[in-house]
């Protein structure tokens, strides 16, 4: 019965059905399936095909973010039976996002928090026209591993490098990385700023990060 | 310094894009959709002039539910027809609907270097430089900001690129970039400097300004209040929706042009309450989102339709329209920017946009190249031509050199053909030689127009304020400098 619902699951989440996601997890666990078992082997496995297609051309954005909701939609359900049991999911790493402030350019940010979630890290997004402060108070009460900072404009771009500054001055800059990107932003003004890492794309900022955490 | 000014003027092709029923449709899902989702308008200001306007206003979430005939109202106010002046007369730009201008692209943060080829960022030099060949060509009617000033500071280099533009060209004058009341304030002071008096700049409007709309559905509170400056000025003002299918947009095209209907009306409805017959413009660079990335495409079937069908809906308001056109999303010039910019620019033109902007820059409006600059006129001026149709009169008709060539023979000696020659269209940079001569060295539109782009850029040095002027603009921007200096 168990490799039934794993199979539902995976199929769930190719198929960009959330709801049906979350009503196959609901019916798992009622069936008394384990937490961990249920993602590893029905959620992960579902996921890696949805990201292969992906990669592959077949998937568009769409079905990406849709199998990403499916996921985050169990995940409401699995969360407190992993507390229970002392459980967690492996994460790659914690992400603190945000548009710096004065600028309100949102998709790209988000396309960028979106393929985190979706390899494995913990984003914690902020929005957008996020103020130099709040990153700080926010890195001082997470210590995530990493800062992603977007920045679309070259008045706003500045403000990558004040966010760097206020980290050294909170006493956090040798703690976290930060990476940066967003239209104008290129590799020289990274390595300008003092940024560790700079992505072109979204798919780029998954293997900056992976590298920055392992470092 | 330029006289006159290639814009496509009463076209003879016209096309058809959405029926009377259409865009009645559009219209009321447009105003169904105000009414009852709302928009926000994250600006107290805005929010304070909407419920004195009847809106339902939200403090906290900012968001207005306007009733649909406070709307249509509001928008009856805006004056159908107006004037963008330049500094020169002879270089005015009437927005009265028989007329496309097409203007330079705006905002790019990388420049190809006209003479060592490299990338690099964008300075107030690049600016003025840019300005300048902009201003030796015929076909660009005005300049939108083109590129940054990224040398000067962040809170005053929007108006450090109004100076740089307006000290080499008489030419009309749009921003982009201004995004707060303040710098708003000193980029109208510049211009009554110039104007001679705000009665003059009112009159003669020299500069126009562009917002963006955040769709779906908002507005940015910068934006909102450096617009409502701007209109009590008199200039006129637009507001551009760049709603994306997919992204920031419904899929469909239908309910992609709703969205962004709903964003430019709401906002143009504005001004009118606060300014009854502020001039003001429809603007829209829609498109759709690239499925596999999510990125701004900028050229598409897709935008090419937006581009005719925004046109439409404009002419149903009654208001002029800017249409993003050109921008090619191409890394360098060659069949991706051919394609684009003169398809979107077709169909722009097809139906009549007042206003096209576009020209000169790659990369989804990111990086300025002066090869795509000169391209860009050179498709200009075969829209031009073609745009001028067919005159079917006795002149044109020419029976009595039919006549007098008979069958067989050619019309190469003919007076009729001497006298009307110059009508026919020369390109400068289509690359028409024998094969053999093209052998030789294989160059062709781009190095030509490098080199073209080059000359300008060495010989060509127009001034278009006297010393006193340009003391009196440095002074207003030091002065704010010194007084928004962080
Ligand atoms: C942490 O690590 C990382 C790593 C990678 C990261 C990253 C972080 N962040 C991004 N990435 C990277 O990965 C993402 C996914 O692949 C990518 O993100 P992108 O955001 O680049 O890509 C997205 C998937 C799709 N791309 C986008 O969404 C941006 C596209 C363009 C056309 C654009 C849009 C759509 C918008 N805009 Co604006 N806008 C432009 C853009 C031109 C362009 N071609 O980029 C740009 C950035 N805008 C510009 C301007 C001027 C403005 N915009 C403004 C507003 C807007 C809209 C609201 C209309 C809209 C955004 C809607 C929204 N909800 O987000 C205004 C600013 C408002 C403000 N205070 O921020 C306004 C000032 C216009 C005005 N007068 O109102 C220009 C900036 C020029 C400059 N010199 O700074 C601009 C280059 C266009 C232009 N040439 O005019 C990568 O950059």
């Amino acid at each position: 019965m168990s490799q039934e619902f794993f199979a539902k699951l995976t199929q769930s989440l190719v198929d960009g059905d959330p709801d049906a996601t979350f009503e196959y997890t609901k019916g798992a666990l009622a069936a008394g399936i384990e937490p961990m078992e249920i993602i590893k082997k029905g959620l992960i496995p579902g996921m890696n095909i949805v990201g292969d297609k992906f990669s592959s051309g077949e998937y568009f954005l769409p079905d990406l973010i849709i199998a990403a909701d499916g996921m985050q939609k169990a995940m409401v359900l699995l969360e407190p039976e992993l507390l229970k049991r002392n459980q967690a999911v492996e994460s790659a790493g914690t992400v603190i996002l945000g548009t710096v402030k004065g600028d309100i350019h949102e998709i790209g940010k988000s396309l960028v928090g979106t393929m985190l979630s979706a390899n494995g890290f913990k984003v914690h997004d902020l929005g957008v026209d996020v103020a130099i402060e709040t990153f700080i108070q926010k890195a001082t009460e997470i210590k995530p591993d990493i800062i992603g900072l977007s920045a679309l404009l070259t008045t706003t771009m500045v403000n990558q490098r004040e966010v760097i500054k206020a980290l050294a001055n909170a006493g956090l800059r040798n703690k976290i990385k930060v990476m940066v990107g967003g239209a104008p932003v290129t590799r020289s003004w990274a390595e300008e700023i003092g940024a560790d890492g700079y992505a072109e794309d979204a798919m780029g900022a998954v293997q900056i990060a992976r590298q920055l955490v392992s470092k | 310094m330029p006289n006159k000014i290639r814009s496509v003027h009463d076209p003879r092709i016209s096309l058809n894009i959405l029926s009377k029923e259409d865009i009645e449709k559009i219209h009321t899902a447009t105003l169904d959709i105000i009414e009852s989702v709302g928009v926000r308008f994250p600006s107290h200001k805005a929010l304070d002039i909407l419920e004195a306007n009847h809106a339902v206003v939200d403090r906290e979430k900012m968001i207005a539910k306007i009733p649909g005939e406070v709307i249509e109202e509001a928008l009856s106010k805006a004056p159908p027809n107006y004037t963008l002046a330049a500094l020169e007369p002879a270089l005015d730009l009437p927005l009265d609907g028989t007329y496309s201008h097409l203007g330079t692209d705006g905002c790019g943060v990388e420049i190809l270097d006209a003479f060592t080829g490299e990338r690099r960022r964008t300075t107030k030099q690049d600016v003025s430089d840019v300005a300048r060949v902009a201003d030796y060509l015929d076909e660009i009617a005005f300049h939108w900001v083109p590129i940054s000033a990224q040398d000067c500071p962040p809170y005053s280099r929007s108006l450090h690129e109004l100076e740089a533009i307006w000290k080499v060209s008489k030419k009309h004058l749009q921003t982009e970039s201004i995004i707060n009341e303040n710098e708003m304030q000193t980029a109208i002071e510049m211009a009554v400097a110039i104007a001679g008096g705000k009665d003059a700049l009112r009159q003669r409007p020299i500069l126009s300004v562009m917002q963006c709309t955040t769709s779906p559905l908002s507005h940015d509170g910068g934006s909102l209040e450096a617009g409502l400056v701007a209109a009590e000025a008199g200039l006129p003002i637009g507001y551009m929706t760049m709603a994306s299918c997919a992204t920031t947009g419904p899929v469909t095209l239908a309910g992609n042009l709703v969205v962004g209907n709903a964003e430019v009306i709401s906002a143009l409805a504005l001004m009118e309450m606060a300014y009854p017959g502020c001039p003001v413009y429809y603007a829209a660079a829609q498109t759709a989102a690239d499925l596999r990335t999510g990125a701004y495409t900028g050229g598409g079937p897709e935008d090419f339709l937006f581009g005719a069908a925004t046109n439409r809906l404009a002419d149903f308001y009654n208001v002029p329209l800017s249409m993003g056109a050109f921008a090619t999303g191409a890394k360098e010039p060659g069949w991706q920017s051919a394609v684009e910019n003169s398809l979107s620019a077709f169909m722009a033109v097809s139906t009549l946009s007042d206003m096209l902007l576009g020209a000169g820059l790659l990369h989804g409006s990111r990086i300025l190249s002066y090869e795509m600059l000169m391209l860009d006129a050179e498709i200009w001026s075969i829209l031009c031509a073609t745009f001028e149709g067919i005159i079917v009169d006795e002149e044109n008709l020419a029976l009595d050199v039919i006549r007098s060539v008979g069958p067989g023979g050619n019309f190469l000696a003919q007076k009729h053909t001497k006298k009307h020659m110059n009508e026919r269209w020369l390109p400068r940079y289509m690359d028409r030689r024998p094969y053999n001569v093209w052998e030789q060295k294989k160059d062709g539109a781009r190095e030509w127009a490098l080199q073209d782009a080059q000359r300008i850029l060495r010989e060509y040095h127009p001034q278009a304020l006297d010393e006193k002027l340009i003391a009196e603009l440095d002074r207003i921007i030091k002065a704010h400098e010194d007084k928004f200096k962080p």
